[in-house]
């Protein structure tokens, strides 16, 4: 039993069965961070290297953990004082660290499609944890799984993810995983922040959050991307707030009680309310705890590979 | 293929091995046992099940261990998905019995101590083993109740059926092309 990818590039690249293993093997990772001693040494002769040419908090550190708690070795790379910025490509970079004997490579990259580029080129094992506007696969696991763990199997279930549709890897990665588990999935948000041809992959489309709100049993709130934003996509955050923001006065006038969830980071008071982000609606800090157990088992289905080649 | 025991004299195994641990243990206040996963549970729920019926239904505490995170051949082999682990008791300094069905190179029962002493410190460990392969070991390890030997070649496997998994109750030797 392995996963049917050597990378784990793109949500995807993967079937379902992949999908379910990584999830069982992350519900044994899961009881092992509640023990004591929190650390198997599963993979004490594998290292893995972490390059990040973009920043990060949450997935660099949740990585970073899942490494060490597998027992792996474990080096960091942020290219912002590297020798990256005196204009060293990303393949001698790579090769670079792998001539000294790094087994696997977490990377995450502001161009779109950057570990598939890299993938055809280097032979160690590659996850992406996050590439561009384009996928962020582990986010997009540890999403399905923390939905799996409050309301059960996902299919047929409703999600609605809402905000900067168009500049969000989660939102894509999220889009794919779902399908795959059989999920409905709706997306919400300004209609600037929603790229035109998204209902070709099988979405709905809904202007109106609050309609989608009701419609749903989950809803993911996405962060606005400023960074990636360079022409004005909509007029200000607080026009944002008020017309896409989730607020409790919102969730209230909804008669069932919907799952709230967001990947972080948060702009309190923009996308998603105090209010809300804070309640018990949220799991939001369920997403992060899980984080580190769904990237556990990517790393540990993945590793074994390295002797079959 | 040659039958080792057959669905009689692997029940008559069973029922010795239970009694040589209620005899050993007399009480299960402090004394817990521990089947590996996956197939040592199948002769674990077998002995707990007999266990409490000879000790007259007394509490016994009984986890299951799952190794796959502790192999030392995670590299070199097919990626395993892992068994689930249920240990929902403390075996600080408790005796703990280790329940597998074949005994083998001993790298499985080093695995396994590992795995348990990541849950604690017990007082003592003991093996117990449906079957002892004999003069195949990698490791110093030795069974403290063992149900048959056999001596083996590395060629050769031994499995065990049981009736709730494997719809017969047998142990057999077989030799691998």
């Amino acid at each position: 039993m392995t996963l049917s990818v050597k990378h784990l590039l793109g949500i995807k690249e993967l079937n379902l069965q992949d999908i379910e293993q990584i999830f069982q093997t992350a519900d044994n990772f899961k009881k092992v961070l509640q023990r004591p001693i929190k650390k198997v040494p599963t993979l004490r002769d594998t290292t893995v290297a972490n390059i990040f040419f973009e920043n990060s908090t949450r997935t660099r550190l949740s990585f970073e953990l899942a490494e060490k708690r597998l027992g792996a070795d474990v080096v960091n790379f942020a290219a912002s004082n590297s020798s990256v910025s005196k204009g060293e490509t990303l393949i001698d970079t790579v090769n670079n660290i792998l001539a000294m004997k790094v087994d696997m490579v977490v990377m995450r990259h502001s161009a779109s499609g950057a570990p598939w580029f890299l993938a055809q080129h280097i032979d160690a094992s590659i996850i992406n944890a996050g590439d561009g506007i384009n996928e962020h696969p582990t986010q997009a696991l540890l999403d399905a799984f923390s939905m799996r763990e409050r309301i059960g199997e996902l299919k047929g279930k409703r999600i609605t993810i809402i905000g900067d549709i168009m500049h969000s890897r989660v939102a894509l990665s999220n889009i794919y995983c779902l399908a795959k588990l059989g999920a409905e999935v709706t997306v919400t948000g300004p209609p600037t922040l929603i790229p035109r041809h998204i209902a070709s992959l099988g979405v709905k489309v809904e202007y109106n959050v609050k309609k989608a709100l009701e419609w749903c049993d989950v809803a993911n709130v996405l962060r606005i991307q400023l960074e990636r934003q360079h022409k004005p996509l909509f007029s200000t955050l607080r026009e944002y707030a008020l017309y896409y923001g989730v607020n409790k006065q919102m969730l209230d006038s909804i008669k069932k009680k919907i799952v709230i969830m967001h990947p972080g980071p948060i702009n309190r008071g923009v996308e998603i309310n105090s209010d809300v982000a804070d309640s018990n609606q949220s799991i939001i800090l369920d997403q992060v705890e899980n984080g580190v157990a769904i990237r556990m088992a990517v790393i540990y289905l993945l590793s074994g590979k390295r002797e079959m080649e | 293929m040659k039958t080792l025991l057959n669905s009689g004299q692997l029940n008559i195994t069973l029922q010795r091995l239970a009694h040589q641990l209620v005899e050993n243990h007399l009480s299960f206040n402090n004394t817990v046992i521990i089947g590996i996963q996956p197939r040592g549970i199948l002769l674990s729920d077998r002995i707990v099940k007999m266990v409490k019926k000879i000790s007259g239904n007394q509490q016994l505490e009984y986890g299951r261990l799952d190794i796959t995170f502790y192999r030392d051949d995670v590299a070199s082999r097919d990626i395993l998905v892992p068994n689930e682990t249920n240990i929902p008791f403390s075996i600080e300094g408790k005796n703990v019995v280790l329940i597998d069905d074949v005994l083998h190179t001993g790298r499985t029962i080093r695995a396994a101590m590992d795995a348990l002493l990541d849950f604690g410190r017990p007082r003592k460990v003991e093996l117990m083993v449906l079957v002892d392969r004999r003069f195949s070991r990698e490791l110093p390890v030795q069974p403290d109740y063992s149900g048959h030997t056999v001596d083996t070649i590395l060629t050769q496997k031994v499995v065990v059926f049981w009736n709730e998994k494997d719809g017969k109750d047998e142990v057999i030797l077989i030799d691998k092309v």
